[in-house]
């Protein structure tokens, strides 16, 4: 675990007074880089997540958990409006990030993207070299950078560098699973971003590179935010400083139930859903 | 219900742990009485039981340990797992508090009794009843319940502590009328310090329910 695990643990210093006390916890306002008020998510008639609010402390790691069905995919992707892209998703609701609302009229979404980057479940590389992918970002944002310089720091953030650095010019279709996903991550850093949202970012991959990324998050959280959908408990357990659970009931549609320091919801949940859930006995 | 045969392993190792609490209580009776009626052959007995006791520590540290690497147990499941360790521990502790009670027994041997013994049996009363007490609080499933009968311990260690008091003090004056009483008396010291002991650990086990139950470490003793 990194310090910043443990200092956030042993003394949540983030957490207001009035969030200790709740199930759902809150907050100071300085130490937010990301929130959701009362945001929902309707696909087309369909209302998939209700009235989520959601507080993300500044360089910390949220691990999303919950059932599958229970919205955790659909609120990541509210977090830089990926939901831009799935035509019959509209979001209600609104999310702030660094004080500003990205649904509101005007916000550029791809610049949100920039500052907000996004990790998928499977590895999706260009169809292009280790290289060319991680200047991707920086090339089509027009950054006045040196790449090479931004190429290098990238991969080694990723933890890729020294795996990949007499190879630059391969193809990235060359990489193994896991590499594939460090380089994504790389092409998610270069462009410099406050938070990274990373969706089941290692349920495809073997323990080794399983390791190797839950390595790489808890060291890029001391620079970085990350938000994290996972559906292993362990992992969540071992890289996150916070969880949320997010659970739907008979009706399917997905609500925050509980959201705090891992010791509450891993140890003593207040929620008896959320025990049932980390315990294996729901979901 | 999902992990129906986890759920089936945790209550089985709650019920290890209720029948080696029944194997020291045993201990603890016999021991007690083989003291107050100088009973040698039954103090032996208790000596020789002390071995089941520890072996089946060992069974309940075996199985909670195969749980554990097979279940990667979180929430209340880890803590129920780590309390029962921890109370197989302490029950352990308590069948070693018996086998020191029985072994004075022996070294006193044939010894006339130093006087009659009325309050190390109440002792022993009452300490039995504080450990019955905190492990039905540890396998009580509602958190009330449980509550209740675990803080129910508070003040019987207290009465206890008094006992061990007067004991102590009556056993000193035993000593200043005569020199010759020296020896006996240190050994029904012990005996009593044994029980005040076995006290303080079924208070433990208690403490241990309400974590259990709650995730809140509390001194019941307080």
């Amino acid at each position: 675990m990194t310090q910043a695990n443990v200092s956030s643990i042993t003394d949540p210093v983030a957490i207001t007074e009035a969030g200790r006390k709740e199930n759902i916890t809150t907050f100071n306002d300085k130490d937010l880089v990301l929130e959701a008020r009362d945001v929902s998510v309707n696909y087309g008639e369909k209302l998939a997540i209700e009235n989520v609010s959601i507080q993300i402390p500044r360089n910390s790691v949220i691990a999303l958990i919950g059932p599958s069905g229970c919205g955790k995919s659909t609120l990541i992707r509210c977090f830089n409006r990926m939901n831009d892209l799935i035509p019959s998703a509209t979001v209600t609701g609104e999310i702030i990030y660094n004080g500003t609302n990205i649904y509101a009229p005007g916000q550029d979404a791809t610049e949100i993207r920039f500052n907000i980057g996004m990790v998928f479940q499977r590895p999706n590389p260009f169809p292009k070299s280790i290289y060319d992918n991680v200047a991707f970002g920086p090339r089509i944002n027009g950054m006045n950078v040196d790449l090479d310089e931004v190429v290098e720091r990238s991969l080694r953030r990723a933890a890729l560098w020294d795996e990949v650095k007499d190879r630059l010019k391969d193809n990235a279709f060359s990489l193994s699973g896991g590499q594939q996903q460090r380089l994504c991550i790389a092409r998610a850093l270069a462009v410099d971003p406050d938070v990274v949202l990373m969706d089941e970012p290692a349920s495809a991959l073997d323990p080794i590179s399983t390791q190797a990324i839950e390595d790489l998050i808890s060291e890029l959280s001391s620079s970085y935010t990350i938000v994290i959908v996972t559906h292993n408990m362990q992992q969540a357990n071992r890289i996150a400083d916070y969880a949320a659970v997010l659970m739907a009931g008979e009706e399917r549609i997905g609500r925050l139930i509980e959201y705090g320091p891992n010791s509450q919801i891993f140890d003593t949940p207040r929620d008896r859903r959320t025990e049932a859930y980390v315990t294996g006995r729901i979901g | 219900m999902a992990r129906a045969e986890f759920d089936r392993d945790l209550s089985q190792l709650e019920a290890e742990i209720i029948l080696m609490g029944g194997l020291v209580e045993s201990a603890i009776i016999g021991a007690v009485e083989a003291l107050s009626h100088r009973d040698l052959a039954k103090s032996t007995r208790v000596v020789e039981q002390d071995d089941r006791i520890d072996r089946k520590e060992s069974e309940v540290e075996a199985a909670a340990i195969e749980l554990i690497r097979r279940e990667a147990p979180i929430a209340s499941d880890l803590r129920r797992i780590m309390a029962t360790l921890f109370v197989a521990s302490e029950l352990e502790r308590i069948g070693d508090y018996a086998e020191g009670i029985a072994k004075i027994s022996l070294t006193m041997g044939t010894e006339p009794p130093l006087k009659e013994l009325i309050d190390i049996p109440r002792m022993a009363d009452i300490a039995l009843d504080m450990l019955k007490k905190s492990l039905e609080a540890f396998v009580e499933k509602d958190r009330k319940v449980a509550m209740t009968l675990a803080r129910s311990l508070g003040p019987a260690d207290d009465e206890v502590d008094v006992l061990y008091d007067t004991v102590q003090n009556d056993l000193i004056e035993l000593m200043k009328v005569s020199p010759t009483n020296i020896e006996r008396a240190t050994y029904l010291l012990w005996a009593a310090h044994n029980l005040e002991r076995v006290a303080d650990r079924a208070t433990n086990i208690a403490e241990r329910a309400i974590y259990l139950v709650s995730g809140e470490s509390v001194n019941v003793g307080a």
